[in-house]
Formats: C-alpha cells, structure tokens, sequence
C-alpha cells in the first residue's frame, strides 16, 4: 500500500508543536504591547487647525496653565480659551502671520475654533479635573512637560490601569497645592524631602481619601 | 462485510458482548456505521429536524446578543433564570461520561468498554451547550473573555474569592481534559479508518488526526501509559466539577442556597442524569444501527443500577434539605423550605421533582424495570425532567421569594428563553448525530480486546478488566 505522506511530513508536524507553542504566546504578547503603545496613541501630535505650542507661551512666555484652562479648579472639564483670550495678544503680536489665520476668522466669524481634543476619556468615566488639581495632583502627573513640548500629544496611555495605579497609590503623585501648577517642581531632596514621605504627609494635610475607597467603582463610574 | 449470522441475530443478551464475534467482524461492523456509503434515512430525518432546532437555537442567541439579556425573563430579584439553570443541567449531563471512561476504567469495571466512547462524546457536547450559557449571560458578549484572569489595561482581576471564579477554571478544565482524553482513546481508531478509507481526502484527514499511529508495541505502551494517566487526571474532575457548580449556590447566603450538602448532592445529581441521558443516547443508537450484540442488556442493566444509586443520593438530599430547614430553626430557612417550596407559587415544581427525581425511579429496585427498555426509557425521562426541575427550584424559588418581601418578584421565562433550551438540545442531537457519522461510536481497539480476552481468558462475566490486561502489557 503506497504512504500517504511523504516522509518530510514528519518534520512539518514536528514544527507544527514548536510554532502552536510559540506563536500562541507570541500573538498575544504582541497585542499587549500594541495596544500598550502606538494603540493607544501615545506621543503621536495630532493635526490641529493652528500649530499651537504649549512649550513657548508656558516654557518661554511663563503663562499659567488657568490663564487659558481657566476652569482647571474650578469644574470638572479644565476648559479651552475663547477665542478672544487668544486675542488678547494676538491682536498686538503676530498680528498678520499666516499661521494664526484661522484665530482671525474665527474672531471675525464668532465661531470657536475646532481643536482636536488629544486627552480624551470614555464617556463611561466621570473624570473632574477640580478635585485632582485640589487635593495636588499636579498637570505634569498626566499631561507630562507641557512646557517642553511644542505640539500637545498623549504622554500616558489613559488606561483604567494607569487610573487605578494612581488611585492605589495616591502618595506617589501629591505635591503641596501652591506647586500644582508649577511644572518643574521636584521634592528637595537635598532637605532630605523625598516623594513618598511629602505624600504620606500630604494624604493627611489634603484629607484624601484611602485607597480603598478611592478604587471604589462608582469613583469613577456613576 | 459483518457477520450475517451476527447481523441477523438480534436477541437480546446479558453478556458484555454477544458471543461469535472475532477481531474482523467487530471491526467491520462498528466501522460500517460512520464508513457506510449508505445514508440512512432515520439519521439524515434526524439530522435535518436537529439542525431545525439548532436554528431555532441559534436565532434565540442573535435575538439575545442584538437586544442584551432584556429578552430573556430574568428579572430583579431573579437575576438568574434559564441561563443558569440550563447551564447547570447540562453540565450535570456530562458527568456520566468521565464517570464511565475514567472511575469505571480504575475500578476495572469492563462493561464500560462499549458504551464509553458515544458517553465521552455525549459530555463533550453536554458542556459545549451549558459553556454556551455563561457566554450569553454575561451581556456585554464581546467582554465574555473577561472570565478569565488576563493581564489587561484595566489592571483588574476577577474576584478569586467568587465560586463564579472557580467555575470558570472547573468547566474549562473539564472540557480540555475531556476533549484531550476522548481524543487520545480515539487515536488507534482513527488510524483503523484510515487503513480502511478508500478515498484520497478522507486517509489524508484520518491520516492525520491518527498522528502516525502505526500500531507498534511501543506507540501501545505509551499510549496505555497516556491513558491510564488522563483516566487518573480525570477522576478527580468528576467530583470537583459538578462541587464547584454547587458552590456558585452553596457559598451564597440566600436561603435555600446556603447548605453543605449540595456538593454531595450535586455531584450523584449529575451522575444521575448523566445516566440518564447515556440510557436515552444508546437505546437509539443500540436500535438503529443494530448494536444489541455489543450494547447489551448487561449495560443497560447496569447503567439502571448506578441510577437507582445516585439516585437514592439525590432523594436522601431532598429530604436532608427540608430536614436541615426544618432543624435551623431560622425564619427565612423554615419561610424558604414549608411556605415556599412546598406550598408557594412553585409548589408545582418541587413536588413534580419529588416524584420525577424521588419516587419513580424507585422502580428500578425491580430486575424485570431494569430489564426492559420502555420502562427504562420511561425512568431516564423522568429523570431528566427531575434534574432540570431540580435547578429550577434551587434558583427560582430561592431568588423570587429572599429576605426582603419589598423585592419579592415571580420568574417567567420568556419564548426566547425555551428557543435557546430547546435549540440547545437540537444542537446537542445534531453534534451527536455527525459523530456518529465520521467516528466511530464504539472503541474498536478496546471491543478486539475484549474479544481477545473472552476468547483467551475465558469466564465471561469474571474476565479481569480490559484495563488490567494493558497494564500486564505495559509492564513487561
């Protein structure tokens, strides 16, 4: 009776143990990864109707974070300036450049302008920017330098567990309130001042809540 | 071709396998079941009535899946209905099949032989329906592989302390132990198919699922070793499978949940059932495909007794359940077991389980009940109503009526609900008809051993068990 296979099959079904054995793992060690990074959009500028640069109106000019997030403090939603805040200089400076076109017939017209919005989270989430920036969140801990970036982009993957790390461990991440919005501030640690330790002190000072409760569902979703 | 003397004598016989078949005949005969260019019309008529069911299963779940769970008739405060239920039923079924392939292989008991192969079939697709459940009532189906403990970017896990939890690793458990062990009993008979498949594709595809079995004293030694070691692997799952379930009701504080005999009870339930099923599976197939001489009396027989058993089992648990409401003396308990069960408004379904569950298969104490096929038939029925019934008055009796009457509510399941249970019973005939159509439905290598032993051994009934002989084998 002839064979059915011909005797290199053998080595094929050898194979075919090492590829499930590795290729399984592989595949969903590399979905991780993606969604980890270029999935969730990290680091990637997008298009917006003005070439806007945080680092030389923060980094250069040392204008506050509120002076144009002017509801940072205040509401859930840190606000985006009205058109005629923009103006305040610009109707003086760079008054005629070609890159702000769209601020002027936005002024003539009395339509804001559109900015694509880089942080955004699921509707499912009720995310207050006030009670964060009360307790001393600081805007570095998830918006990054924003005064060394020209272009605003996504510097933390925004993730239920990039949340939840923090709310687990909120000393990591406190800084006392007058520093929120300076950018640069760092503990003193030639005073010996480390972050842990400020933080522990500060969950008291702040009265912020455990981490039991701040992982409670409902936090975050009502 | 068979026997004729074989094929044309069809009297019924208590021996584990009618005597005059040799190697070849046993062979010809269980291969010419599934390789039988013949398609014959009572399984093409099943076929198509089952794949009718099946789409009636199937258009139960888009319907569910395209409006969320609201079709279906779980309620506040029943937040389990039908799902649950047909989950655990099923589930249950599925037990007979390792109790026969595994703890019956151990304890030497041969008459296993033939009916193990179509019984471990039957628990694949028993937990392919009830796995099927879960999925659906999760809600958000596409997030049903939450279940599992994957790293995730929600850097959450499932709650390990819930039985929920461990339900998930006891079904997926059994169901790779149980498809692997089925798998690798099959391997020599599915080389026999493919020695004996004259077409191209069909010794292509044997030829491959046989993974090169040859038949060679050494690929016996270890396959024997393989075996033994899965049948060990799957003892333990016959009991920790079925407690595990018990524990998703057990370990709750709802009154008429919370009791320490539902393990117990739940597992010789399943068993029970389980043997139900394998009695109304081979009554058929025994009929239709002309396998009275190697599906005897003998099994039947024997499959009515563990009935009776586990069925005793199942009744002493009854009567423990009201004795322990009775005896605890706790309002909620005594309100649960007297007012609720045995008179409120379900007090149909707990005493139709008394007697489908409790009193009627008291008649297999008789030899003449258990020796006749309608009868058992008419037992394994009841059964399987008594065991459904069973999970219908755990879960809805205790969820309708809890602590709070202000959240009292009554359960009706909805049209959707009975097209999935019923769909899922069609889909189960349907994957029960197509094994039996490419596999064979009977362990031919096992049956040539038995054959081999009756011939060389001698002593019919007080033959040592196929297992032993293997073992003899594999040691020296």
């Amino acid at each position: 009776m002839a064979q059915i296979f011909h005797p290199s099959t053998n080595v094929l079904s050898k194979l075919s143990i090492v590829a499930v054995a590795l290729g399984v793992p592989a595949l969903g060690t590399g979905a991780y990864l993606f969604s980890q990074t270029y999935g969730a959009e990290m680091y990637i500028p997008k298009p917006q109707p003005i070439p806007f640069s945080h680092r030389h109106h923060v980094g250069d000019d040392g204008i506050d974070c509120r002076f144009c997030h002017s509801s940072v403090d205040k509401g859930p939603f840190a606000g985006m300036p009205s058109t005629h805040t923009c103006m305040t200089c610009h109707s003086q400076i760079w008054s005629d450049s070609p890159e702000l076109e769209a601020l002027r017939s936005s002024f003539r017209s009395g339509k804001p302008i559109q900015w694509a919005r880089v942080h955004d989270l699921p509707d499912f989430v009720y995310f207050d920017h006030s009670i964060h920036v009360k307790k001393g969140v600081s805007c570095v801990s998830c918006h990054g330098r924003v005064d060394e970036r020209p272009l605003a982009m996504k510097e933390q993957d925004l993730t239920m567990g990039w949340c939840i790390r923090c709310h687990r461990h909120p000393e990591k991440n406190i800084r006392p309130k007058e520093y929120v919005f300076n950018l640069a501030w760092k503990p003193n640690e030639e005073k010996g001042e480390t972050q842990n330790e400020l933080g522990e002190k500060l969950l008291e000072t702040n009265k912020i809540m455990n981490a039991s409760q701040l992982t409670n569902c409902s936090i975050c979703h009502r | 071709m068979a026997n004729p003397m074989l094929a044309s004598n069809q009297r019924e016989t208590f021996d584990i396998i009618q005597p005059g078949h040799d190697y070849t005949s046993i062979t010809e005969k269980i291969t010419g079941i599934s390789m039988s260019p013949k398609v014959s019309p009572v399984w093409l008529l099943g076929v198509i009535f089952a794949l009718g069911m099946a789409g009636v299963m199937a258009t139960g779940m888009i319907i569910t899946i395209l409006f969320g769970v609201g079709v279906w008739g779980n309620n506040q405060p029943n937040g389990w209905g039908f799902d649950i239920i047909n989950f655990v039923w099923w589930i249950g079924i599925g037990h007979a099949g390792t109790l026969i392939s595994a703890i019956l292989l151990l304890l030497h008991q041969n008459w296993r032989t033939s009916i193990n192969r179509f019984a471990e079939a039957m628990t694949l697709f028993a937990v392919v329906q009830a796995g099927m459940y879960p999925l659906l009532h999760v809600g958000r189906h596409q997030y049903a592989y939450w279940m599992f403990p994957l790293p995730n970017s929600m850097e959450l896990w499932p709650n390990f302390r819930s039985p929920l939890m461990w339900d998930v690793f006891a079904i997926s458990t059994y169901l790779t132990v149980s498809a692997v062990f089925w798998y690798v009993g099959l391997v020599p008979d599915l080389a026999t198919l493919r020695d004996r498949s004259t077409s191209r594709m069909a010794k292509v595809l044997f030829g491959m699922a046989a993974l090169g079995w040859r038949g060679s004293a050494l690929h016996w030694r270890r396959y024997m070793q393989v075996y033994l070691l899965l049948a060990g692997l799957s003892t333990p799952l016959v009991l920790s499978v079925h407690t595990i379930v018990s524990f998703d009701f057990a370990v709750g504080i709802v009154p008429g949940w919370h009791s320490t005999i539902f393990p117990p009870y739940f597992v010789a339930g399943a068993v029970f059932a389980g043997f139900a099923m394998t009695i109304l599976l081979s009554v058929p197939l025994r009929a239709v495909c002309n396998l009275r001489d190697v599906i005897t009396m003998r099994h039947l027989e024997n499959m009515g007794k563990v009935m009776l058993a586990t069925g005793l089992i199942v009744f002493y648990g009854y009567i423990m359940e009201v004795f322990f409401g009775a005896y605890s003396s706790n309002k909620y308990e005594l309100y649960m077991t007297f007012n609720n069960r045995m008179f409120g408004p379900y007090a149909w379904s707990y005493w139709m389980l008394i007697v489908c569950n409790g009193i009627i298969p008291q008649v297999l104490w008789m030899k003449k009940c258990r020796t006749s096929i309608p009868c058992l038939v008419a037992v394994s029925i009841s059964v399987s109503i008594g065991m459904w019934l069973e999970r219908f008055v755990i879960i809805v009796t205790s969820l309708s009526f809890d602590f709070m009457p202000s959240s009292w509510a009554l359960y009706h399941p909805t049209h959707i609900d009975w097209m999935i249970y019923l769909g899922t019973m069609g889909f189960f005939t349907l994957l029960f008809l197509l094994f039996c159509r490419i596999l064979p439905v009977i362990s031919i290598a096992e049956m040539r051993e038995l054959i081999h032993h009756q011939k060389h051994v001698h002593g019919g009934h007080d033959a040592p068990g196929s297992h032993q002989h293997a073992h003899s084998h594999a040691s020296h």
